[in-house]
């Protein structure tokens, strides 16, 4: 904690249910910005004004800690938009390149080790959409695709009806208008409810300072997705909001790499879509579809 | 000023009509949306094609070649029913030839394989089967039938993985300088690409 001077939220509240709020704020060497992220509103109550400080203060915060500058959107999401996600199993041949392209692309913590996309390989023939955690995640062959195997990446499910949100004691995790479940990274508290929720295993936890080397960050980053995390927060896969929320917006990483074009992404709402063309003429199924969390990332077998 | 307003209200509402119509009149009649595509991925040196057969005499007998010897050896795209000139165009060989007559040009090869691969074809246009970069909302990147599957041998190649992630107990509290920090996997492997190109 000293390295980074991020106090979580979590210590300052622990610091007042104790009566000793006092204890928890760093008092003598503290500069503005310590007192500033304490105070910091909810984001979705913020004004315009009160962005552009937050967002000034953190690129600051990242600097420091990164030696690089860092260009934070606040971009609200487009009207008309849902965003959805497809996923030809038929294709995936669980290379990983999605993985680690996602890393990459979101600042994932290089050690302790965190990963947004988890590949799962069954074989073929299994019964399996019920039993994902029984499924082998280490699998490391020297060729893939291998003969007797099927591989399924999983990863946010972005739900329509999100027991995570539900769960979180501090709302800082919410549902966009867009579709988009996103983390406010300085409004978690690390209760880890919303992991314990997720049906799907997709939400991931900081138990250290998660680190980087300097020259592999992304500096271009949005608040509710790829910026740098602190110890103590959950964080997940946001359908790379920092790419996809702008018109016109990049497909996401995991979708440009996929070597055989298995991710599909696009618009629900627009019939014209790539997302709205597979589920029409495929066959898609979306996982522990009993659990009732109506997600918006699709499964197909496109033969 | 009645007046005025209108015709101005009239105009904005055209542009919008205009604006709104793009997209949809890119698609030529084929159903082949207006896309950029990479040049055709040529082995080192083969094309034109005419810069030798330009001199040769054409023979149309199916046979084993001489010549071409990695191709015929690699050759399994349904190779018990067609050879060379059923794609080649025998007269011209730097156009491929449709089973109609059409002649066509290797940058338009997904026409020969939409042949007989129709319901692909038709998941390709929509931008559903192979590969798409660019913009989801916008500019899109195509890639022909033959970036990925070698004409003639289609199947794809299989591929080393990325490494497995780590197990919980491999997780230790290490201390890393940034040069100790493992480096992401991937960016070796993107540079290697960067430097085959
Ligand atoms: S990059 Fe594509 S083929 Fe490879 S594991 Fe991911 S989804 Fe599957
Ligand atoms: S959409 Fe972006 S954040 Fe989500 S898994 Fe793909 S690369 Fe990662």
């Amino acid at each position: 904690m000293k390295k980074d001077k991020h106090i979580s939220r979590r210590s300052f509240l622990k610091g007042t249910a104790a009566g000793a709020a006092t204890l928890a704020i760093p008092v003598g060497n503290t500069d503005a910005s310590v007192w500033e992220a304490f105070f910091q509103q909810h984001f979705q109550e913020m004004d315009a004004d009160e962005k552009a400080r937050v967002i000034e203060r953190l690129e600051q915060e990242y600097k420091k800690r990164y030696n690089r500058e860092f260009s934070i959107k606040t971009t609200d999401a487009m009207p008309g938009v849902l965003f959805g996600y497809g996923l030809d199993l038929s294709r995936c041949i669980g290379c990983r390149r999605c993985v680690y392209a996602c890393v990459r692309e979101n600042n994932q913590s290089r050690d302790p080790q965190i990963q947004w996309i988890t590949v799962l390989r069954f074989e073929k023939g299994e019964k399996f959409v019920s039993n994902l955690e029984e499924a082998d995640k280490y699998y490391y062959p020297e060729k893939v695709p291998e003969e007797e195997y099927f591989y399924m990446p999983v990863q946010c499910q972005q739900c329509e009806n999100p027991p995570c949100v539900k769960v979180c004691p501090s709302r800082a995790t919410w549902k966009e208008p867009d579709g988009i479940v996103v983390i406010d990274y300085n409004w978690c508290i690390g209760c880890r409810f919303c992991m314990a929720a997720c049906p799907y295993g997709a939400r991931h936890f900081n138990l250290k300072t998660p680190r980087i080397r300097e020259e592999e960050i992304n500096p271009e980053t949005h608040y509710l997705g790829n910026r740098p995390r602190y110890q103590g927060v959950v964080e997940k896969c946001t359908f790379c909001v920092q790419r996809t929320r702008s018109n016109p917006g990049r497909y996401p990483a995991c979708v440009e790499i996929c070597p055989v074009g298995a991710r599909k992404f696009g618009n629900l709402l627009d019939p014209d879509s790539e997302i709205r063309y597979c589920i029409e003429n495929k066959r898609v199924f979306r996982l522990k579809e009993d659990l009732n969390t109506s997600p918006k990332f699709y499964y197909f077998f496109a033969t | 000023m009645g007046v005025w307003r209108l015709s101005i209200l009239t105009t904005a509402l055209f542009m919008i009509f205009l604006l709104r119509a793009g997209p949809a009149a890119a698609a030529d009649k084929h159903g082949i949306p207006e896309f950029s595509v990479p040049p055709p991925p040529f082995s080192e040196g083969i094309f034109p094609c005419s810069d030798c057969h330009a001199d040769m005499e054409t023979n149309p007998e199916r046979r084993q070649l001489e010549e071409h010897i990695e191709i015929v050896k690699m050759f399994d795209h349904a190779s018990d029913q067609r050879w060379c000139l059923d794609c080649h165009n025998p007269n011209d060989r730097d156009k491929l030839r449709l089973a109609s007559g059409k002649l066509i040009t290797f940058e338009e090869s997904y026409y020969l394989c939409g042949q007989c691969h129709g319901t692909i074809f038709r998941d390709w246009k929509a931008g559903v089967h192979g590969k798409r970069t660019g913009e989801w909302n916008g500019k899109k990147i195509y890639r022909l039938c033959v970036h990925c599957h070698n004409p003639h041998s289609p199947r794809f190649k299989p591929l080393k993985p990325l490494p497995p992630p780590k197990r919980p107990e491999e997780i230790r509290n290490s201390h890393l300088t940034n040069e100790q920090i493992p480096s992401n996997p991937l960016e070796a492997l993107l540079k290697e690409s960067d430097e085959k190109r």
